[in-house]
């Protein structure tokens, strides 16, 4: 019956082109403009660690007192953490994987060729393992290095490749700097979306990935200076020891926390440490920590920009302008056919094989109208694309403006779905034809 | 126009009346709200950043292995850079307005004040700064080559001078007496105000906010191995001097990584291009759904006219001249589009103020809203002259054949 119903859809809707380009072209554009606008949506606000994300988590300290908030709309505490807290959380050692982390640039000498600068982390070992990064070959550094300083390297996919095409990298030399670093080991292209671990530097939180890693305790011997953030409320003291014991926020810091109770015990200990650090006297307000998961600090960071929020409404209040401009046409186009539908009813048809053939027609409206609305879409995330070109060089925007297979198939879903919803008014409407008037008339 | 005919047979054809009027309505919610986005980028990106755009271009420059004499190297590639037939000046800072990233610190105006009274942007200038930039100077003046100091990425001390923009001047001393004045950074570190110029974006002006022109000139040499080189050129000779002049550093020493070679406004592009995009996206959206509800209109229109060919006959037959018929069509839609705009404009502006206490979008203005709703009964009316022509075309013989 359903091919039947559809050979009857495309004979009815090829009857009336224009009235049917007309409902196909609604459809197709409201998707289209809807699902532009929800694809990038759906790329910056997926979870870039769904086996792990509940477990990581980043601690906040207040470091800078109700003052520094007096003037700001929102109760937030600082989102980076001190030298000072990083080291002693570092200390503390109460989370499975820990690592205290920043973004770096260095300048990347090749040999021969002239010197480039690189993007690159300063992290400890257990960055690696924390975000279960992909190793090409070779492996993080050891416990070792990170006590010991080591001028060890371990090289993104990119930069290794550049520096030793072809090759395998691991044991050779890369002259960061002016100081030759040992490759411990090479990472498989890894890109995660957003870059959750460093929301600040890069410009986004959907920046690349770095170059290369290095043993945090290197890059504060070097007096490397963050490629990132830096923040203070009072100026610290001069020098590069005079930021390491100031109060300036300019580090990550994560932790890997498995279990509710281990959770519990970890923000009961930072407490603590905060309440003792006010004794000690370097605050003079009460001990005020948080600790958010990844998943919340996402959130909290407001990742995803708010404009991409609001043009996805605005998409959808667009789809659903074009929805209502398809209902119009589909009431205009079944009142069209009474006639026929009511010889269809006057020859024993049931109301229920009217409003079902009606609704296969509506169906296939709705399903090319998504094909179209697929084809608009794609249209619509190049304009984007070729839009911020300017601001691509560090942002992954090619996989924020891409239609994956399960976008696909919502784009798609939603056509059919919303143009069904669209028609059902309609339909119950062309169902309910009087045959006998209609036969009167004919 | 008799509107009671009209509306009794309205009466009769309610949902496509309906139809029609919150298509009307939720189109213009939305176009009105696209538009004022749009018209905010507008604003935003139009402003001056107060330097010379057309013949200034930036790079950064890296010393590869930190060299000790920085100072010394820094001096050297000024001279060679100025040196460069066609450039006017050069200047080596930390950062530039649009740049994206830069130093930012408060500014108060009596030691002992907990909260400063403004933020500000501070730019590393010397004596050359005026010039290599094209600042407009209103008051006082620039710094001399005496007053100005190293100063290296830690060093956390402030100059015995500056210069603002006239914006934050006045934000200081709102009654304009600023030029002279002490202002604090700490409460052991102060700076007379010298000079004021007229205009002078922060570095991120592009991400918008009221702090898009709070900037400060302190006069220092910045001595980093990473620092930013700004070069102003003669009109017509940027090209050639951004050739030459990397050029001219690389033969100076190889030792170093010059990088982000960007002319002003291609600065300027890439510091606006996120709200660019969203202009243009929105922008042709608004476009895209007038296109549509004028579509719709027309569709429905025409359906309304082929139910009713039997009664407009009559009319015709009746004596009703085809002006008549194209009136009434105008007036129906006059009727339904004018409710559909009312809904509208109250739909738009309650978006509208949920999209500014839940997104920190700016207030929209009632005119634009006014503007909007004009616009789309405009169209409205333009959609319906079609079908309404069709239906004034209608004979009256038609009733005579008994369709």
């Amino acid at each position: 019956m359903f091919g039947y119903y559809l050979e009857l859809a495309v004979r009815s809707l090829r009857r009336n082109v224009v009235l049917t380009a007309l409902m196909i072209a609604a459809v197709g554009v409201g998707i289209g403009a809807s699902m532009t606008m929800l694809t990038t949506l759906r790329a910056m606000s997926g979870d870039p660690l769904p086996d792990k994300s509940s477990q990581l988590f980043v601690p906040q300290i207040d470091v800078w007192g109700p003052d520094s908030r007096r003037q700001s709309t929102v109760d937030r505490l600082p989102d980076q953490i001190t030298y000072l807290d990083a080291m002693a959380l570092m200390r503390a050692h109460r989370g499975v994987h820990q690592t205290a982390t920043y973004a770096v640039e260095m300048d990347v000498d090749p040999g021969t060729g002239r010197p480039f600068s690189a993007t690159g982390r300063a992290a400890y070992r257990d960055f690696f393992s924390l975000f279960e990064v992909p190793f090409a070959s070779g492996a993080p550094w050891s416990a070792a290095a990170d006590e010991g300083r080591a001028d060890v390297v371990v090289l993104g996919a990119k930069l290794a490749d550049r520096l030793f095409p072809g090759g395998d990298a691991v044991g050779r030399t890369v002259n960061l700097d002016g100081r030759n670093y040992r490759v411990a080991g090479v990472l498989q292209p890894w890109n995660p979306l957003p870059r959750f671990y460093d929301t600040n530097s890069n410009g986004s939180g959907f920046a690349d990935t770095e170059d290369f890693y290095v043993p945090f305790t290197n890059a504060v011997e070097r007096q490397l200076e963050t490629a990132g953030n830096l923040n203070c409320t009072a100026l610290p003291p001069s020098g590069w020891e005079g930021l390491l014991a100031s109060n300036c926020v300019w580090l990550q810091f994560w932790v890997q926390l498995p279990t509710a109770a281990a959770v519990r015990a970890f923000r009961g200990f930072l407490y603590n440490y905060a309440a003792e650090q006010r004794r000690a006297g370097r605050f003079h307000w009460p001990a005020r920590v948080e600790l958010y998961d990844l998943n919340e600090w996402m959130v909290h960071e407001q990742v995803v920009p708010q404009q991409v929020r609001v043009n996805t409404f605005i998409g959808l209040g667009f789809l659903v302008v074009c929805l209502i401009n398809a209902v119009g046409l589909m009431l205009a186009k079944f009142g069209a056919r009474a006639g026929d539908l009511g010889v269809r009813r006057a020859l024993g048809g049931s109301r229920l094989d009217i409003f079902l053939q009606c609704l296969v027609e509506t169906g296939l409206v709705g399903f090319v109208g998504g094909v179209l609305g697929v084809g608009l879409t794609a249209a619509g995330l190049a304009v984007d694309r070729a839009l911020l070109a300017p601001v691509a060089k560090n942002v992954q925007l090619d996989r924020l403006t891409q239609i994956d297979g399960g976008m696909l198939i919502i784009i798609l879903a939603v056509a059919v779905a919303a143009t069904i919803c669209a028609g059902l008014y309609p339909t119950w409407q062309a169902s309910r034809v009087q045959p006998a008037w209609q036969l009167k008339v004919q | 126009m008799d509107v009671l005919p009209i509306l009794k047979a309205l009466r009769r054809n309610k949902i496509g009346a309906i139809l029609i009027g919150v298509q009307i309505a939720i189109t213009l919610a939305i176009v009105c709200n696209c538009l004022s986005v749009v018209d905010q980028y507008r604003e935003r990106s139009s402003r001056p950043s107060g330097i010379d755009e057309g013949d200034i271009f930036t790079f950064s420059n890296q010393w590869v292995g930190k060299p000790a004499d920085l100072a010394a190297r820094t001096e050297a590639d000024l001279a060679a850079i100025r040196a460069v037939p066609g450039v006017v000046d050069a200047e080596e800072t930390n950062s530039f307005p649009l740049r994206g990233g830069g130093w930012g610190w408060g500014l108060s105006l009596k030691p002992t004040q907990k909260v400063p009274t403004s933020p500000t942007t501070l730019y590393f200038v010397d004596e050359h700064g005026l010039a290599t930039y094209g600042l407009r100077l209103i008051a006082g003046r620039w710094f001399t080559r005496e007053e100005v100091s190293n100063h290296g990425m830690h060093d956390v001390s402030f100059p015995a001078s500056v210069v603002l923009s006239d914006y934050l001047a006045h934000k200081l001393y709102p009654s304009g007496n600023a030029l002279g004045q002490i202002v604090y950074w700490t409460p052991s570190a102060s700076s007379r105000i010298v000079g004021i110029v007229d205009r002078a974006e922060t570095p991120w002006a592009g991400y918008g906010g009221p702090e898009d022109e709070q900037s400060s000139f302190l006069p220092y040499h910045f001595v980093s191995a990473l620092a930013m080189y700004v070069v102003r050129t003669r009109p017509g000779r940027l090209a050639e001097a951004m050739r030459a002049v990397p050029a001219r550093l690389y033969a100076l020493s190889r030792q170093r990584v010059i990088d982000n070679m960007k002319t002003f406004a291609e600065t300027r592009t890439t510091a606006y291009a996120i709200p660019r995009s969203t202009a243009v996206l929105l922008g042709s959206l608004s476009a895209l759904l007038l296109a549509i509800t004028i579509f719709g209109i027309i569709g429905l229109t025409m359906y309304w006219v082929g139910q009713r060919r039997r009664q407009i006959g009559v009319r015709r037959a009746l004596g009703a001249s085809w002006v008549d018929i194209l009136s009434y069509f105008h007036t129906e839609n006059l009727l339904i589009a004018g409710i559909g705009a009312l809904l509208g404009v109250a739909m738009g502006l309650a978006s509208n103020l949920w999209l500014v206490s839940h997104f920190a979008l700016p207030r929209m203005s009632v005119v634009f809203i006014a503007v909007a709703a004009l616009c789309v009964l405009v169209v409205s009316q333009a959609a319906v002259l079609w079908p309404a022509l069709r239906a004034a075309s209608i004979s009256p013989g038609i009733v005579a054949r008994g369709l």
